[in-house]
């Protein structure tokens, strides 16, 4: 489970992909030929103010000088730099087809909408009966490539998990793609990257990459409706978020709350944090977000609850069932 | 009373607290511009430090959101519509008739207009954010989160008015500015002989006249989709959001030239006087002017290799945004050239040309990375770009600002700034600048996104904020200098002489303070360097009338003299129409209805401006007959 909300890779340079690992050894490359590059003009700059005899503002200036020594150096040193950013281009475009020829057989079909502030997730299935929803927390399997199609629910997002790819844009109004594989298991973390509003800076993306027999353990349990509620606490809690206006923007699959305003709560409790990423879901930060969440996200879409305190436990109470 | 007096009363500006607003002169004009430029660059900056306050520990309560957000936004608004953009047509403003052997600047009532129009939107975005309206959706401010359905109230149409404000001044100044380096140029400064600077500011102003049509036309459509239901980027209603990127980068990425274009006429001036010798390959550094100038127009599709765009197409543009160093590359070895060749006067003003080898190159490679779109992907709207953009902005740009400051400032007040206090000032801004901007490479690369107001402890992001934010305080100490240096030396700095620096431009050839006129008698240019050149005659224009503003017209190409013109007065209508103007900006913010009642003071003040008086006619008319 993804219990700190810092938890996870979220580190370009530590990559974890094929799609990283590419663009990581293109980075290695292009550090390598700029860095020879800014040497040599820093060189030949120190050279230059070294050799240079001073002068001061007295000093006659030359006139006509001849300079086609100079010149020829000058044309030396462009031939060079066009052979060099024609190498980079080179290994530019080689980069870009090996990004696109990742073998995509038997992939993973997941659709992520991005919403202001937090990531609507379906996953598909060839048994449509077998797709289900989640929000907030993509779960992937080890070593199996996966086709993300991303849309948006309002403005313009990013998606961006450093550690297995670059990052694509979620367009109102269009579909875009992002093929990734995961070849190492663990916690990941990714984050919005296109400036989306107040609370750009807490819309992450929690990943969790598991041997397959894992995740379709885990897909397996996301499939099932919510469990119903265990004591009576929790049924009163169940009671006032389906009477409330809980049930007016999340669904709980096999209540009566079916809305989409807001994230899936059907299996909430199993997820490792709450808001994208923003806090660590355990009953002490799921009651102070319930009970005013814009304390946590300032311009959050998801309104204050109302509840007395003991209401808001029962309500707290049903959800961390929500195994 | 001596033809010298003459001519200063001729040309001068009105005094008295009217008068204030009735100047026209390029020097007058110029000065206000350049001072209230600088004005909103440490108003920007204090923004900075706000948000490098904010960021310098994780999850830091200092600011929220919004005001957070509103801080960049106007932090980049201003740094490039109010600062980098202006002060290179106000630098230009100033110098550019002095350096071309001029009396004047061309249409100097519409310059004056073009400045009052930069002040007040100026004036119009800081109330704004002091009211708490600020515009918060980024400097760039990308639909839909701009557009009426998530940026309700008024700070995104505050924006979208600031950059009609920002059109209007940036197109006239322009125009005004090609006129004057095409018609006003001294008899023999035939475009081969122009200075650099010249060069650099003429493609500059072609690139304004041709980018912020684009801009200009995306700002209105989302001023109407905002005021009067228009669709332009309303996907739901056919409309499209990447429309919006398109207009914003196809003139977004040629405005970074703007900034970086006349910086490289900065330098070139720079390094001919302080390596006493001209610039190696004058054709080839013109021509890299224009070729990075037609070149910067191809690029725009790099700040979008994250949407959905075909990618044979973005393969096209990262080739463009690789090749775009060529020309850069060009001038740079040109100018090491010219250093290795030359004898060299270690002065201020050089040490801050001499930065730009080291921050702009390195800002240039990390732009090669950013250009290539899989290593773009990666770091695309990370801090990585953030520390880019400063880099190749500040590094090349306002590095030679301001070491155009320390070489021009005697020419602008008679005294030289204090050498000792200017060496301190530069390596405190080297340092601070490079502290604040280098680990932010890196936070990039270890994923931290930009435009966040604050990010999660634990991420190993934390120290490189703290030395980023540290960094930013040194950069401050150096600006607070940099005014104490200004401010000292205009009251006792060391008198300056006509030509402290023995430079070559015809700039020095008048006195420092140049006198109202420029010069009593308008050079005649036999070479490059004029002042450097053995004398030849004729050495100046005569027959042009002290008692009135004559001013000799001479042809575009080979500068032959051509006509005279008698060029108009001090006037308050410029102020008076740039207010109109302001009225109507301001007000159909808040109701479409003022585009129609607001423009009858406009129409008013323009006619009062333009209509035609009996002795002006009457003076002109024999000139007309009679060239």
């Amino acid at each position: 489970m993804i219990g700190n909300t810092s938890g996870g890779w979220q580190d370009a340079l530590l990559a974890h992909g094929p799609q990283a690992a590419q663009v990581l050894d293109l980075w290695r490359v292009t550090l390598a030929v700029c860095s020879v590059v800014f040497a040599l003009v820093l060189l030949a700059l120190l050279l230059a103010l070294w050799r240079a005899p001073r002068g001061t503002h007295e000093t006659a200036p030359l006139i006509a000088p001849d300079d086609r020594i100079p010149l020829r150096r000058v044309g030396g040193a462009i031939a060079a730099s066009a052979l060099l950013l024609l190498g980079l281009l080179g290994g530019s475009v080689a980069t870009d087809r090996a990004l696109a020829q990742l073998v995509l057989r038997d992939a993973l079909h997941v659709e992520l909408t991005g919403r202001q502030w937090w990531w609507s997730i379906h996953y598909d299935d060839p048994d449509p009966s077998r797709g289900f929803d989640t929000a907030n927390e993509l779960h992937l399997p080890l070593g199996r490539p996966v086709i993300l199609t991303l849309r948006s629910g309002d403005v313009i997002h990013s998606v961006w998990i450093p550690s297995l790819a670059g990052k694509k844009d979620l367009i109102p109004g269009r579909t875009t793609t992002l093929t990734l594989r995961a070849d190492r298991a663990g916690l990941y973390r990714g984050q919005c990257a296109e400036f989306c509003g107040a609370q750009h800076a807490w819309m992450g993306l929690p990943v969790s990459v598991d041997e397959p027999a894992r995740f379709e353990a885990w897909a397996d349990a996301q499939r099932a409706a919510a469990k119903p509620p265990a004591d009576e606490l929790a049924r009163r809690g169940q009671r006032l978020m389906l009477n409330g206006a809980c049930a007016m923007c999340h669904a709980i699959r096999g209540t009566d709350a079916n809305a989409r305003q807001g994230p899936d709560l059907t299996h909430l409790a199993a997820r490792g944090t709450l808001a994208a990423g923003t806090l660590p879901n355990d009953a002490a930060h799921l009651a102070a977000w319930v009970s005013n969440p814009a304390a946590h996200k300032p311009g959050v879409n998801m309104p204050s609850a109302t509840f007395s305190p003991d209401e808001l436990q029962a309500v707290v109470a049903y959800l961390r069932g929500l195994q | 009373m001596t033809a010298h007096d003459t001519l200063e009363r001729t040309w001068r500006d009105p005094g008295g607290f009217v008068g204030w607003f009735c100047a026209v002169n390029h020097k007058t004009i110029g000065l206000r511009f350049i001072t209230t430029t600088f004005v909103f660059f440490a108003a920007a900056g204090a923004l900075a430090l706000v948000m490098r306050l904010q960021l310098a520990r994780p999850d830091n309560h200092l600011i929220g959101p919004d005001l957070y957000n509103q801080l960049f936004t106007v932090h980049g608004t201003t740094m490039m519509f109010l600062f980098a953009v202006p002060v290179m047509q106000a630098m230009a403003t100033y110098l550019l008739p002095l350096m071309l052997g001029s009396r004047s600047i061309a249409f100097p009532r519409l310059n004056a207009y073009a400045y009052w129009i930069y002040l007040f939107g100026c004036l119009m975005l800081f109330g704004a954010l002091f009211a708490n309206v600020g515009p918060d959706a980024g400097w760039f401010s990308y639909v839909p989160l701009a557009g009426p359905d998530y940026s309700p109230g008024k700070r995104s149409d505050f924006w979208a008015q600031l950059i009609t404000f920002s059109e209007m001044s940036g197109l006239l100044g322009s125009i005004v500015i090609i006129a004057t380096i095409l018609k006003l140029r001294a008899p023999g400064m035939a475009l081969h002989r122009m200075p650099l600077f010249a060069w650099a500011m003429l493609v500059t102003s072609f690139m304004v006249m041709f980018a912020m049509p684009s801009v200009m036309f995306a700002s209105t459509a989302l001023i109407t989709d905002r005021l009067v239901g228009t669709h332009f980027f309303n996907p739901a209603e056919g409309g499209d959001a990447l429309l919006w990127q398109h207009l914003f980068w196809f003139f977004g990425h040629p405005e970074v030239y703007f900034i970086f274009i006349p910086a490289l006429g900065f330098m070139s001036q720079i390094i001919a006087t302080f390596a006493r010798r001209p610039v190696v390959g004058y054709a080839a550094m013109v021509l890299a002017l224009i070729a990075t100038a037609f070149m910067s127009f191809g690029l725009w599709v790099h700040h979008m290799f994250a949407t959905n765009l075909p990618e044979l197409g973005k393969a096209f543009f990262t080739a463009m945004s690789l090749m775009i160093a060529l020309p850069t590359a060009l001038q740079i070895f040109c100018w090491l050239a010219t250093l290795a060749t030359g004898r060299l006067v270690l002065k201020t003003p050089l040490l801050f040309v001499l930065a730009f080898f080291f921050i702009l190159v390195l800002g240039g490679l990390s732009g090669v990375t950013l250009g290539m779109v899989p290593l773009d992907l990666q770091v695309h709207d990370t801090y990585f770009v953030v520390a880019h953009l400063h880099y190749v902005l500040i590094g090349g740009a306002v590095f030679p600002l301001i070491g155009a400051i320390y070489y021009w400032f005697p020419k602008f007040s008679g005294r030289l700034l204090n050498e000792r206090m200017g060496q301190l000032q530069f390596w405190l801004f080297f340092i601070g600048f490079n502290l604040t901007f280098f680990p932010m490479h890196l936070l990039g690369l270890h994923g931290m996104p930009r435009r966040v107001y604050t990010y999660p402890a634990g991420m190993g992001w934390e120290t490189m904020n703290l030395w980023s934010t540290a960094g930013a305080f040194v950069i401050a100490l150096s600006v607070a200098l940099f005014v104490v240096n200004v401010v000292r030396s205009v009251l006792r700095g060391a008198p300056a002489g006509n030509n402290p620096w023995q430079a070559g431009s015809l700039e020095w050839a008048t006195a420092s303070p140049p006198s109202a006129g420029n010069f009593l008698q308008p050079p005649v240019v036999h070479g490059r360097e004029p002042l450097w050149e053995p004398a030849a005659q004729p050495a100046g224009v005569i027959g042009l009338a002290n008692d009135q503003r004559e001013v000799l017209i001479t042809s575009a190409i080979e500068a032959q003299p051509d006509h005279r013109a008698i060029f108009p007065t001090p006037s308050p209508w410029p102020f008076v129409s740039a207010a109109a103007t302001t009225l109507l900006f301001v007000t159909s913010i808040f109701t479409p209805w003022a585009v129609v009642w607001a423009s009858i003071p406009v129409a008013l003040a323009l006619i009062a401006w333009f209509w035609p008086r009996v002795r002006e006619t009457l003076a002109e008319k024999p000139l007309e007959r009679a060239p």
